[in-house]
């Protein structure tokens, strides 16, 4: 074939770190080229301006998100309500910024979880031959086959009120919430991952690792994982919008919170039989879950240039 | 009194200074349903008026295609399986009952020749038989003529449980139906039966040919080839069959009525969501017909706007209402919560029942979510000496209720929630997922909060919530939760089977596997004996003066709060004309529809 | 390879058989049951549903009703629709084509705009091009189908009237107006279900051409001459077409299990909207039928996957 890996940048930094530590640690070296990046750093600052008015937004816009107001249904944006109210005319920037929190924190968490879940069974079944790889693809086929929303009405059925026992209503909707589609989204991850790891097993800087007595762990960790990261910040950066969404359809199934708390999938959701009456509805939810989206995949980008043994900027 | 009332009111009506509809009306805001009022007209002396249908005959190149959307698709098409509306909607194209049911409560001939009543000898006094006259001439599909076996057979095969027939109801308490002669049928009950027209009328009522299904009858009823091929004698004849999508019908050439159908096609879509249907209907007019239009009227208002089409809504007995639990929800006894011999903490109070009566918008939800397809008619029984009159008023206030809740020593903490003997005013709601449901929720936890009521909002998919399934705790009828909210429907003609879900008997429990139908547990004995004398009144009048007197017991316990009293909306593209009943499915009248050019 | 796969077809059945026992049991435990709706009827008195229930054999053991399906199946039969009244089998082959037809297009729609997109994009990482072809994609990931799919009947069916947007599977046209129909009526469901599809395709291959364009055989394989064309064809892409197999073979068992959200939206009689609305009404025996055969093609796919990696690079072994 093409010969792939006989000068690969990554042998060389597999075989000398000394060299490198040397002039940079390849952390700085890393934040260095994460800050050319300029998009990924202005999505960082993007990012932590969302998360900040999310957070402190309340405080200084202290209308309450379930003031029912008849008289100002549906009104477009205006200085009393900057995005304009829902068709009970309650405030919208109130309820974009309290369901923000839910919003980002689901979709962080459970992108995490399904990366974290994925990675690890995908790298597991990519390293080792045999039953293990075999058992854990099965238990991956398993998973993408479950028809997800009879799942889902068993898992409520069975684990709601165990959980609200166990750390209160809000906190427990929330574990399960993550849990539930992090649970459903690491197949790809898994299945991403072990093909890469496939390929790479076989590569010559990962021959020449073992030769010089790397453990299996490390040779994971150290030499394939970060050769394997590509797909897997994509898929990463694409679940968090997922979870974000997925979160919606799962209050409609009455496993999300209570129905009164505005997350930006379900104001997305009850705005659209509304997008030619009020278009104000559903712009601001959807243009917070764009541009959340948007300042992450920048962020992935960045970070995976930077880390990318191989340079590309 | 309440009977000399009704009395007044029907002798208002034989004299003609009141309308037979507005007499319907006040029958129906009483809680009754419009056929029963007819009954008790007819019982009474005032002959069924002859509703007469307007009706164009197509041009001569033929009146086209006609299209119909339904947002829930047909599964099947034998009527006496037919489960969902959406079914008995599609079965009405093929098939026909004896008679069906108009808006007034006016029995119409369709497969019949007349209406029995006691000048034509179809009625006899005791209440024990009915004699049907049917028509002649009518001809099913494959040419077999219609006669008194098809009739008798229908009532043999529905009443086998081994059938499973969903229409069993109608037919099981039938004692015998039998042959007179080719084109009479007589109908004998096993106990006097005041409200005969059950059988053989409306949904459950529509007749499939002995020829084709008697060797179906019992066990082998899945396997008759006519459950998808349907050969009836309405005025479409089967074309196509795809279960969960589409039925197409066309035109039935010899049908019984002359100059009709009009169409010459029919397409009947199911799927997708309420709102698109309307668009389909409304906007793009893609569609003629948009069934069962569940969407918040101001959506549909706008989309009227575009002057393709308009909605019509037609008054049902369909009441939204909030049920508060009777027993207590928290406790566990003999196995179960909500056992019915348990009381509920706070709800036993009978001032926290007032007040959150007091708490509920109804002019608010009725305005801002149901719009013109809901009429907020709820506290027309806390006056009964007013109850003629059609502006029924009932009350919001905030004020009040505060007022009636520190006066029962409900006292309000430092975190605003109302206690009394360290138990404070918190309660869980619970409702099925439906958009008007939750912002409805949303309406009432607002007002409660400003009382110092702190509910709880819970949401449960439908098909869960309305499930029998016995292992989960989530549905309406376990009722494991302190209040809950949603919407009994009125099909049945008779409010007998409406008004036991409030009998002492009826109280869902384990050992009945949540089947009782009375889920709040609501007790009270002397319903109870009300109850048990209408089962057997045969008088129209005294029988219905019994069901607004156990309407008012419900209701001014105020465990049961009526909030909505529903309509039916159908979208209509312009043109399309029509005619509805709240008491039959949309279709009851498909053969005299036509569109105006 | 030829005893590897072999191997790996022996396990495939008993691995079904684990899952469909799986899928069995957890639709057995699931809440809801099929005749819910009657029981809201109160023309209907309980025995009739206690009847249905024992007819249809709902009150027997988990495994018990397991071991008939199973044997049912092995005989060709797929079960008994409680909804429907009819066999399983006729009502998912209704359904087949209209399914494949539409999100068998959508797929390859979908690996149309997203292969030549993300290839190019990732010649010139954070030229215009890639901008804009990112822009786009993070449009389309972060707006869900419900969404897009209405945005676009707003515009083409009811601003525009273009297009309808109610699908039908009866077409009353013959020749080339019924094949005119039956595009214009998919036009919307594909494009919505494609670029949706698409939209994470293209970062997928951006992502993956990235990690090759760099190495140093393709500047090897551009230093010898060649030219970029066959560079990146025969170089980079088949390189960096590993997640993007494993990707496809992930989507491709939904090409026959449908898509719900769409099949709603547009009334598209497929697979999906059956199995939602079998999902809805509990109607267990469809329910499995459709997920147990989608368990196939999941299985079978991912196979299919396994050996075009070993195709794609020749050193991975299965060992």
């Amino acid at each position: 074939m093409d010969g792939l890996t006989h000068a690969s940048p990554s042998v060389e930094a597999a075989l000398s770190p000394r060299r490198h530590e040397r002039r940079f640690s390849p952390w700085r070296e890393a934040w260095r080229r994460f800050r050319r990046h300029r998009l990924a750093a202005i999505s960082v600052i993007v990012l932590a301006l969302l998360a900040l008015s999310i957070l402190l937004g309340p405080l200084l816009w202290p209308v309450a998100i379930n003031d029912i107001d008849f008289t100002a249904r549906l009104s477009p944006p205006s200085w009393d309500h900057p995005f304009g109210t829902d068709d009970l005319g309650q405030d919208l920037l109130a309820r974009m910024l309290y369901g923000g929190r839910i919003s980002l924190a689901v979709g962080f968490a459970a992108m995490a979880v399904g990366l974290f879940v994925g990675t690890v069974i995908g790298a597991v079944a990519g390293i080792s031959r045999g039953s293990v790889d075999a058992a854990l693809m099965w238990v991956t086929d398993l998973f993408l086959s479950l028809p997800q929303l009879p799942l889902l009405l068993l898992v409520i059925y069975l684990f709601r009120d165990f959980l609200k026992g166990l750390v209160g209503p809000e906190g427990g909707v929330f574990i399960l919430i993550v849990l539930v589609i992090g649970g459903f989204r690491w197949m790809p991850v898994a299945r991403l991952v072990r093909a890469q790891f496939l390929s790479l097993r076989e590569k010559e800087f990962v021959e020449a690792a073992r030769a010089l007595g790397a453990s299996k762990l490390r040779l994971v960790v150290r030499h394939i994982l970060p050769n394997a990261l590509g797909p897997v910040i994509v898929a990463g950066t694409i679940d968090v919008a997922a979870a974000i969404i997925a979160e919606s359809t799962l209050s409609f199934l009455g496993l999300g919170f209570p129905p009164d708390i505005p997350t930006w999938g379900r104001l997305l959701f009850d705005a659209k039989d509304y997008l030619d009456i009020a278009p104000h509805w559903a712009l601001f939810a959807g243009g917070a879950i764009f541009l959340t989206v948007i300042a992450i995949n920048f962020i992935g980008d960045g970070l995976r240039d930077a880390l990318d043994p191989r340079k590309v900027l | 009194m309440i009977e000399r009332e009704l009395r007044n009111q029907i002798a208002d009506v034989r004299a003609g200074r009141l309308s037979r509809r507005s007499f319907v009306q006040n029958m129906v805001a009483l809680g009754l349903t419009a056929p029963m009022a007819g009954v008790m007209l007819t019982q009474s002396g005032v002959a069924m008026a002859e509703t007469a249908f307007p009706y164009k005959e197509p041009p001569k190149a033929g009146g086209g295609a006609v299209r119909l959307l339904l947002w829930q698709a047909p599964t099947l098409l034998n009527p006496h399986f037919a489960v969902g509306t959406k079914d008995q909607e599609a079965c009405r194209l093929f098939y026909e009952p004896l008679a069906g049911w108009d808006q007034d409560g006016n029995l119409v001939p369709i497969l019949a020749a007349e209406i029995p009543t006691k000048e034509n000898d179809g009625l006899k006094e005791d209440g024990l038989s009915v004699v049907w006259k049917l028509k002649q001439g009518v001809k099913w599909h494959d040419g077999t003529p219609f006669t008194a076996d098809d009739v008798v057979f229908n009532w043999e095969y529905a009443k086998n449980p081994e059938t499973s027939a969903v229409s069993i109801g109608s037919y099981k308490d039938v004692r015998l139906v039998e042959k007179v002669d080719d084109h009479t049928v007589r109908m004998t009950f096993a106990e006097p039966t005041p409200f005969w027209a059950d059988a053989f009328v409306s949904a459950y009522g529509q007749i499939i040919p002995k020829h084709l299904f008697a060797e179906f009858i019992g066990g082998k009823s899945r396997e008759a080839p006519a459950n998808l091929k349907p050969v009836g004698t309405g005025p479409y004849l089967f074309a196509d069959f795809k279960p969960g999508d589409t039925v197409l019908g066309k035109r039935n050439p010899s049908y019984h009525v002359a100059g009709r159908p009009y169409f010459d096609t029919i397409e009947m879509k199911g799927g997708g969501d309420a709102v698109s249907a309307a668009r389909a209907v409304l906007q793009t007019g893609e569609y003629d017909y948009g069934w069962n239009m569940q969407v918040e009227d101001e959506i549909l208002q706008k989309l009227e706007n575009g002057g393709q089409g308009k909605v019509s809504f037609v008054p049902t007995g369909n009441i939204e209402f909030i049920g508060l639990n009777f027993s207590d929800p928290n406790v566990e006894v003999e196995g179960q919560r909500a056992y019915y011999k348990t009381r509920h903490p706070l709800f036993s109070d009978p001032a926290v029942r007032a007040a959150i009566n007091l708490l509920i918008d109804r002019a608010s939800v009725q305005k801002f979510i149901y719009g013109r397809a809901g009429n907020a008619t709820a506290n027309f029984l806390n006056n009964p000496e007013r109850f003629r009159s059609k502006s029924t008023s009932f009350e919001f206030n905030i004020e009040k209720a505060n007022q009636i809740l520190e006066t029962a020593g409900w006292k309000k903490g430092s975190d605003g929630i109302r206690a009394k003997d360290g138990k404070p005013l918190r309660f869980v709601f619970q409702t099925s997922i439906n958009s008007p449901r939750q912002k409805n929720q949303a309406i009432i936890k607002q007002a409660c909060q400003k009382a110092g009521i702190d509910v709880e909002l819970k949401s449960v998919v439908g098909s869960v919530f309305f499930s029998s399934d016995t292992a989960n705790a989530d549905t309406y009828s376990h009722f494991y939760c302190d209040a809950e909210m949603f919407q009994t429907t009125m099909t049945q003609p008779d409010p007998q089977f409406f008004m036991n879900q409030f009998v002492s008997t009826e109280v869902a429990t384990k050992e009945n596997k949540w089947q009782g139908r009375n889920i709040s547990r609501w007790q009270n004995k002397e319903y109870d004996e009300v109850f048990k004398q209408a089962q057997h009144e045969l008088d129209a009048v005294k029988r219905a003066a019994m069901y607004i007197k156990l309407n008012d017991l419900v209701v001014d316990d105020h465990y049961i709060l009526p909030e909505n009293n529903r309509l039916r909306a159908t979208a209509l593209k312009k043109g399309l004309v029509m005619h509805e009943s709240g008491w039959d499915n949309d279709l009851w009248q498909i053969a005299n529809w036509y569109r105006e050019s | 390879m030829g005893n590897y796969l072999l191997r790996r077809l022996a396990i495939a059945i008993p691995s079904l058989l684990g899952i469909s026992l799986i899928l069995f049991v957890l639709l057995a435990l699931a809440p809801g049951d099929p005749f819910g709706e009657l029981a809201s009827n109160p023309n209907i008195p309980p025995e009739v549903r206690e009847a249905l229930r024992v007819k249809f054999g709902l009150d027997d053991p988990i495994l018990i009703r397991y071991l008939h399906w199973l044997v049912a199946m092995l005989h060709g039969d797929w079960g008994f629709s409680f909804a429907s009244r009819i066999d399983v089998d006729q009502l998912i082959l209704q359904r087949v084509p209209t399914t494949l037809y539409v999100v068998g297009s959508s797929q390859l729609l979908a690996l149309a705009v997203a292969l030549p997109v993300g290839v190019l994009a990732a010649m010139r990482p954070y030229s215009v091009f890639d901008q804009i072809a990112n822009t786009f994609a993070f449009i389309g990931f972060s707006l869900p189908t419900f969404f897009t799919g209405l945005l676009l009947i707003l515009i083409f069916s009811v601003n525009l009237g273009w297009l309808p947007f109610v699908y039908r599977a009866d077409i009353n046209a013959s020749g080339w107006q019924w094949v005119w129909e039956y595009i214009k009526q998919a036009i919307m469901p594909v494009t919505v279900l494609g670029l949706f599809q698409a939209a994470s395709y293209t970062r997928y291959v951006r992502s993956a051409v990235l990690d090759v364009i760099r190495l140093d055989y393709v500047t090897t394989a551009r230093a010898k001459g060649i030219g970029e064309r066959k560079v990146i064809v025969k170089h980079v892409v088949r390189n960096a077409l590993i997640p993007v197999v494993t990707l496809v073979a992930l989507q491709m068992p939904s090409v026959f299990g449908g898509a719900i959200v769409t099949d709603q939206i547009f009334r598209v009689p497929g697979i999906g909207s059956l199995l939602i609305s079998a999902i809805l009404a509990n109607d267990t025996p469809v329910i499995m039928a459709v997920t147990f055969v989608f368990a196939c093609l999941v299985i079978l796919f991912n196979l299919l996957a396994d050996i075009i990696y070993g195709w794609l690079d020749p050193r991975i072994s299965f060992r």
